[in-house]
């Protein structure tokens, strides 16, 4: 019960290994920043794109 | 005796000369009760990118608690009691939150030319507050008390040496990195992120292109201080 809490806590990938990387040219970057960033394009782009419900439904 | 009535105080000749009327007469005409906390918003204030800038102050309010918390009780509670480690998780969170937040309120401001209409200070002040964030972050890393943060501060060493800044900012000196982690710059974020809020309402919130280049539109670039657009 303690280890099914502690996997559902704890970090979903193993972090105690060293980072892994993306090689592309003379740009590295980590996947964990390339995945952050990637994850702030979508919200950017979800938060123009979903409609925003006002209260009341006033136009 | 009867006490002077409120009407012929705020009249006196003398009262008027004090500094003290004149700074809260100037106060409330730059920033009214009613801009301060208004009541109702522009109609285009209706889109989710609009909400990033209180997310990151949310953000903001508890990278701060739990920062307090942990200057209270210290590294030794924040590395070996559960409760320590899990608000030393929370200070982190928020403060990858606040950063994942501000990045999208500054794409979303940098898209929709938030300078515009007599509102360059409230950019500045946000792209200043950024920078500064990132040197409190940076300090924060250094302030761990642990290999990642000894580890940080040595690879950080030789590039913060070669542009001089070595010389007064030494990321090897821990005590001087707390310093500035818990003090100056969270002082510096707190009291530019104030000035930014009071700015964004003194100006208002930017409006969309479509709704400035409305001839008839109220608001606007050439009307900055103006209630802008709709009512929502």
């Amino acid at each position: 019960m303690v280890a099914a809490i502690g996997v559902l806590l704890g970090a979903l990938v193993n972090l105690s290994g060293p980072g892994h990387y993306v090689n592309w040219g003379f740009i590295q970057i980590s996947y964990g920043n390339l995945i952050v960033i990637g994850l702030m394009v979508i919200t950017f782009v979800a938060a123009i794109a979903i409609p925003f419900h006002r209260r009341g439904g006033r136009s | 005796m009867t006490a002077t009535p409120q009407t012929d105080v705020a009249s006196d000749p003398e009262v008027e000369k004090q500094w003290t009327t004149k700074i809260r007469k100037a106060l409330v005409k730059a920033l009214p009760p009613e801009r301060l906390i208004p009541d109702r918003q522009p109609s285009y204030l209706s889109s989710w990118i609009y909400v990033f800038g209180a997310l990151t102050i949310g953000a903001l309010t508890w990278v701060i608690i739990s920062g307090c918390v942990l200057a209270l009780y210290g590294p030794t509670w924040w590395h070996t009691s559960s409760v320590g480690l899990f608000v030393n998780s929370t200070h982190l969170w928020s403060v990858e939150l606040f950063f994942f937040f501000m990045v999208i309120h500054l794409w979303g401001k940098f898209f929709m030319a938030a300078w515009r209409g007599n509102r360059q200070l409230t950019w500045i002040t946000g792209v200043v507050t950024f920078m500064i964030s990132v040197g409190t972050a940076f300090t924060g890393y250094l302030s761990q008390t642990n290999f990642d943060s000894q580890w940080i501060a040595t690879q950080a060493k030789d590039g913060i040496n070669s542009t001089g800044a070595g010389a007064f900012f030494n990321v090897l000196n821990f005590g001087q990195m707390l310093m500035f982690h818990i003090t100056l710059l969270p002082v510096a974020v707190l009291a530019l992120t104030v000035l930014h809020v009071l700015m964004v309402r003194r100006r208002g919130i930017v409006p969309p292109f479509e709704v400035s280049a409305k001839p008839d539109a109220t608001p606007a670039a050439s009307a900055p201080a103006a209630n802008e657009g709709g009512v929502a």
